[in-house]
């Protein structure tokens, strides 16, 4: 009897398969005497030698340069004569394998956090070396992402970065995990690779390996125990979707032809790129976005220790007005704090990084860093004929977005605007606009900051669900504002990329959606099936309900 | 005991692709080598966590030692090495 589970869908599609359990963190089992220490030895360096030879197989396989440079690492650190040594010290002074696996990764975790800075950041590859090392030792599966040799559906409590580095879009059909909100990582993944995704989904520890399932990544619903024969179906369809969505064109427009812009959130020319290529004029045509709705200009200054300078922020940033035809792109201006450290930035640590010195908050203490971008981009805007627009991150007051615009005018920026990620922005988006030319609201934070609720939370995924009629409401107080004042109101959050949450939001008045390539075709789809008038019917049912989960499926089935 | 004193030239200092370079040429050698930063604890330096563990960053001062036959010549071509600016010569490869 087919059973169904509810989460959250986190990207939108259908897929049905077998399925695969991601093997958590092995536990360690009590402590047992050792007899025969020199076995117990032997046992756990072969399992040192073993994880070394399985990560160095997988980073001959990786897909691209830094997935396979990260891996390679990891396969030297486990072969470590260091490591080693602190595994031997251990089994002598009575631990069995597992335990001295387990005390030895501690250990040089320990230093390597105490030598700080990027040198703190390698403690997570041991992590994942004990975990191999100790499972090994243990006889229990492997922990991270199986090969059954078919295609199958990924269950797992949570996925890392680690878990993904490796996803074979080719095998994986969908995500389904136990805990994960709508903007977890694995919630990202699944919407850059176009993988149907249910997350925050209750049960799910509980499905058994092989067992038929099908996903729905739209209403978060996973049906365990059906048959193979309805799962063939299941993938038939969804293949016939995505071949029809593959030749979908054109503008953004609803059925009666309200143009809504579709756009791209990019980190570098690279994403405007067909995968793997070099970037090119035709990039975002590929896509048939009309422009980029977010250009995230922190990819540039991550990792850096010393800010970039001036002329390579200028050839980056032309590098992008020149991929992008017609030349609309939306700069958002470094976008970093001490949730997203920049070490050059020399920010000091917070408490609550969220809640601190972030966005635009970081001109505060260094002014010079969003002049000197400025600058750049004003300089790049020139050396290409673009005339990009430019926003801030995490504008919180009208003073702060008068300063911003005062500064981006003083250059030559003619089209300035802000982020609404801060519900003290979103309620005086009206005064915003007398001093800004658009704004652009970020779902992600939006949400974080009305519902108090930290985005890498799991308990609290369902308070961060986009359909949440508060976040709604701020939604439409800030397109109506911007409807008044003549001026744009866009989306540029993950929300933007839900075609049946897409409707709502064109509902409410906002101009433009922009979102991670793979959204584009089923939100262009989803609003060329729906009148203006049946968007604002939605946005009207979507508002009035209080469970944003009811909101969907009412929306859903009203289709 | 032989040593050799030098100032970390990588300017991402002994950390990622310089590290490796680094502990693997180490290894090689025919003679144990072990490093210390400042006053530092000397440690192998053949072991990847042992030498990312010093903290040594761009500009930090490191000493190498070696005993035994062949240990001057250890210490001379790892000094040069760690001399070199070796993120610099990846950038420079492209």
């Amino acid at each position: 009897m087919a059973e169904t589970l509810s989460g959250l869908g986190v990207s939108p599609g259908r897929a049905a398969g077998r399925v695969c359990r991601m093997a958590g963190p092995p536990e360690l089992p009590a402590p047992s005497p050792v007899t025969d220490t020199d076995a117990e030895l032997s046992l756990a360096l072969d399992a040192l030698r073993a994880t070394a030879s399985e990560l160095a197989a997988r980073a001959e396989k990786a897909p691209d340069a830094d997935a396979k440079a990260i891996l390679e690492a990891q396969s030297f650190i486990a072969d470590d004569p260091g490591l080693h040594e602190s595994v031997e010290t251990s089994v002598r002074a009575g631990r069995n394998a597992a335990h001295a696996v387990d005390e030895a990764c501690a250990h040089h975790r320990r230093a390597l956090l105490e030598a700080g800075g990027y040198f703190a950041e390698r403690a997570a590859d041991l992590d994942d070396i004990r975990n191999r090392a100790v499972a090994a030792v243990l006889g229990l599966p492997l922990p991270g992402v199986p090969d059954p040799g078919h295609p199958f559906v990924l269950v797992a409590g949570d996925l890392s970065p680690a878990d993904t580095v490796n996803l074979d879009p080719g095998s994986v059909l969908a995500l389904v995990t136990e805990k994960g909100g709508p903007t977890s990582h694995t919630a990202i993944l699944a919407r850059a690779r176009g993988l149907p995704a249910v997350v925050a989904c209750r049960g799910a520890d509980d499905i058994g390996e092989g067992t038929w399932v099908s996903v729905d990544g739209q209403l978060g619903e996973v049906e365990v125990g059906i048959g193979e024969e309805a799962a063939v179906a299941v993938q038939r369809r969804a293949e016939d979707e995505r071949r029809r969505k593959a030749t979908s064109r054109g503008p953004g427009r609803t059925s009666d032809g309200h143009p809504i812009k579709l756009l791209l959130n990019v980190g570098s020319a690279a994403d405007l790129a067909p995968m793997g290529h070099a970037p090119s004029a035709e990039g975002a045509e590929g896509f048939e976005a009309e422009g980029v709705g977010l250009f995230r200009t922190e990819f540039l200054f991550l990792d850096r220790r010393e800010e970039p300078a001036y002329e390579e922020q200028v050839a980056a940033y032309a590098a992008v007005f020149r991929a992008t035809p017609g030349g609309h792109v939306v700069v958002r201006t470094l976008d970093a704090g001490t949730d997203k450290p920049l070490p050059f930035l020399g920010l000091a640590e917070e408490t609550n990084p969220a809640l601190g010195i972030r966005g635009l908050r970081v001109s505060r203490v260094r002014p010079e860093v969003l002049d000197t971008q400025l600058d750049a981009i004003a300089e790049a805007a020139r050396a290409t004929g673009a005339e990009p627009w430019v926003m801030a991150p995490m504008v919180t007051t009208v003073a702060e977005a008068a300063d911003f615009a005062a500064r981006a005018r003083a250059r030559g920026i003619a089209r300035v605007g802000g982020m609404i990620e801060v519900p003290a922005a979103a309620l005086r988006a009206g005064r915003l606009l007398e001093e800004l030319d658009f704004l652009s609201i970020g779902t992600n934070d939006l949400s974080q900051y009305t519902f108090a609720s930290d985005r890498q939370h799991g308990e609290l995924a369902d308070l961060l669900d986009p359909w949440q009629a508060a976040l709604l409401q701020l939604i439409a107080d800030c397109a109506a504002a911007g409807q008044a004042a003549g001026k744009p109101v866009g989306v540029c959050g993950e929300a933007a990329a839900d075609p049946l949450l897409a409707t709502v939001l064109v509902g409410l008045g906002v101009t433009s959606l922009s979102m991670s390539a793979p959204g584009v075709p089923a939100v262009r789809e989803s609003l060329a099936a729906h009148s203006l008038e049946r968007c604002r019917e939605n946005a009207r049912l979507a508002l009035a309900t209080d469970d944003p989960g009811e909101a969907r499926k009412m929306i859903a089935s009203d289709r | 005991m032989p040593e050799r004193t030098v100032v970390v030239a990588s300017s991402t200092g002994l950390h990622a692709r310089p590290a490796k370079i680094f502990v693997q040429a180490a290894g090689k050698q025919g003679v144990p080598v072990r490093i210390r930063a400042g006053e530092g604890k000397p440690v192998p330096a053949n072991s990847m966590l042992a030498v990312l563990a010093l903290g040594a960053k761009h500009g930090t001062e490191v000493t190498i030692e070696a005993e035994g036959p062949g240990a001057d010549e250890a210490l001379d071509s790892l000094a040069e090495l760690l001399a070199r600016d070796l993120d610099a010569e990846e950038n420079s490869r492209g």
